[in-house]
């Protein structure tokens, strides 16, 4: 099993950090895993992405090309970046609460997940990337939801551990939107 | 001790603390910035010194002035900016100064761009700078190949007195993966005699001096170097082998774009199409040898680049006019796709068109 995952919104969303936490979920569980960001003048004010991959055999190249197992996508930039990116079959994550637009392709398991207005609804917007990896873990079970929520603890540090409670209310309910 | 998820760049710079670094000169260059970010965190919490310097050829000078100290220090830099240390870098070497220099490469000429390039290995296996010196160059493909070289180039900087550069890229330094801090097998390292540390009163001066205006002392001092030069090339080649029995046609690729050949080799052996790779991890010395372990089965060598084609000069060292050369590269921050090196691979076979 390898996933190959593209994910991808505006600077601001939370993109990185939610390829982070998912790489080190994976680590937590002994898998092999990479995390490549974009890096340079596109993240001001442009689009950002990593590349994440998790594996049970070692990760060769990081780069994600056109042999992406899913993509999470946040805004429309990266919707129409990254379509294209994924293979036959694959998961295609989409904010439908900033993306209007349907996937173009048909052999693509398309997911519209209202991130923001879920986000919203539990009381913070900026959560709405933790609601996407819900989604996404529900449809994949690459990493366990407790995995995360290691890993949330040890980047939050001691300062910031009473956030945890929303993050994991933010993964579950974006893993009901795709039940 | 544990694995941690680090940054290419932060891996490189807790590495080069755990194998003793107490002292960091640099002056910023994309994408190699969060190496300096984190010496500048780190360093002060080990009773070291962090310098931001007003430029890369005032770093590199006082990297010259505190190796002299026999402390152990670093340089990072990027393709630009280590065109501008180069000088500092052959006084170094002139001068047996034991140094190690990052260089997280990106596309050039020039200023060039800031993505991922290889079109340094020129400058660091040739160097940029004056005068009859080598000094060796370690080209990760990993992170934590990156960590256990960079560990591994500090004792040898000291072992052999000279400077050793640690070449990665753009994506070495900003991608993350787990890695480990291993305690390194230590080598038996000579005191630094040599250090200006104090005579207290008690023996001659040293000094540290790259001029030598008497030409037969000169070329003493040529000969010496490359002595070492000599025994650097015998002791310290290192690389690796991949899936090379039966190749019929060996790839040759380093660093990051090995790791995009070993996904293109894999993709080809399961279609039945035999390829191997030979992977330089020193870059200076080049394992030339590694070239006469090629199976009598492979028809052709192909070499891959993020440059125009600059290693494929080496390859035509070691391989001594045996095989035909095939060369396959991409420039400027764009980066070779696997599809793009299997198809190279079978137009060499004569295969798809």
């Amino acid at each position: 099993m390898t996933e190959k995952v593209i994910l991808a919104g505006f600077g601001g969303q939370g993109v990185m950090s939610m390829g982070q936490l998912l790489t080190y979920a994976g680590m937590i569980e002994n898998k092999q895993v990479s995390w490549l960001p974009s890096y340079g003048p596109e993240m001001r004010g442009g689009t950002a992405n990593c590349a994440v991959i998790v594996s049970k055999s070692p990760v060769g190249s990081p780069i994600i090309t056109t042999d992406a197992t899913a993509a999470l996508v946040l805004n429309l930039p990266s919707l129409l970046k990254f379509e294209d990116s994924i293979v036959a079959n694959g998961n295609l994550l989409i904010n439908s609460s900033l993306i209007e637009e349907k996937a173009k392709r048909s052999d693509l398991n398309a997911y519209y997940i209202p991130a923001n207005d879920i986000a919203n609804e539990i009381g913070n917007s900026r959560v709405a990337n933790m609601v996407m990896l819900g989604a996404y873990l529900e449809l994949t079970k690459v990493v366990s939801v407790d995995s995360v929520i290691e890993a949330l603890k040890k980047v939050f540090g001691p300062d910031k551990q009473h956030l945890v409670p929303l993050n994991k209310e933010a993964l579950d309910r974006g893993a009901a939107a795709v039940k | 001790m544990a694995k941690v998820l680090m940054k290419g760049n932060e891996a490189i710079g807790a590495a080069a603390i755990k194998a003793g670094c107490k002292h960091f000169f640099g002056y910023p260059i994309t994408p190699q910035n969060e190496l300096p970010e984190f010496m500048s965190r780190e360093l002060p919490k080990i009773g070291g010194a962090f310098v931001q310097a007003e430029s890369e050829v005032a770093a590199i000078n006082m990297i010259y002035g505190a190796a002299g100290t026999g402390a152990r220090v670093m340089t990072s830099s990027s393709s630009p900016g280590l065109a501008l240390k180069q000088e500092g870098i052959s006084y170094a070497a002139g001068a047996e100064l034991p140094c190690v220099i990052v260089n997280i490469s990106r596309g050039g000429p020039g200023l060039g761009g800031i993505q991922p390039s290889q079109a340094d290995y020129y400058m660091t296996t040739r160097g940029g700078g004056n005068g009859d010196y080598r000094h060796p160059v370690y080209a990760p493909a990993t992170l934590q190949e990156a960590v256990d070289l960079t560990m591994e180039a500090f004792d040898v900087a000291d072992y052999y007195r000279t400077p050793v550069i640690v070449l990665g890229d753009g994506m070495i330094g900003q991608m993350m993966e787990p890695v480990e801090f291993k305690e390194a097998t230590k080598r038996e390292l000579p005191a630094k005699e040599w250090a200006t540390t104090g005579t207290e009163g008690k023996r001659k001066p040293n000094i540290i001096n790259s001029l030598a205006l008497d030409p037969a002392e000169l070329e003493k001092h040529n000969i010496k170097l490359d002595n070492r030069y000599k025994e650097i090339i015998e002791k310290e080649v290192r690389h690796e082998m991949y899936k090379m029995e039966d190749a019929e046609v060996v790839l040759v690729a380093y660093g990051t774009t090995s790791r995009i050949v070993k996904n293109a080799i894999d993709a080809l052996q399961e279609e039945g199409i035999k390829v191997g790779l030979i992977r330089p991890i020193t870059l200076w010395p080049f394992p030339e040898k590694a070239f006469l372990d090629i199976p009598e089965t492979t028809k052709a060598i192909l070499t891959v680049e993020m440059s125009m084609g600059q290693m494929i000069d080496d390859v035509k060292i070691a391989n001594e006019g045996r095989l035909p050369i095939h060369f396959y590269g991409r420039a400027g921050g764009m980066i070779p796709a696997p599809e793009e090196i299997i198809n190279k691979v079978k137009e060499i076979l004569g295969g798809v068109k």
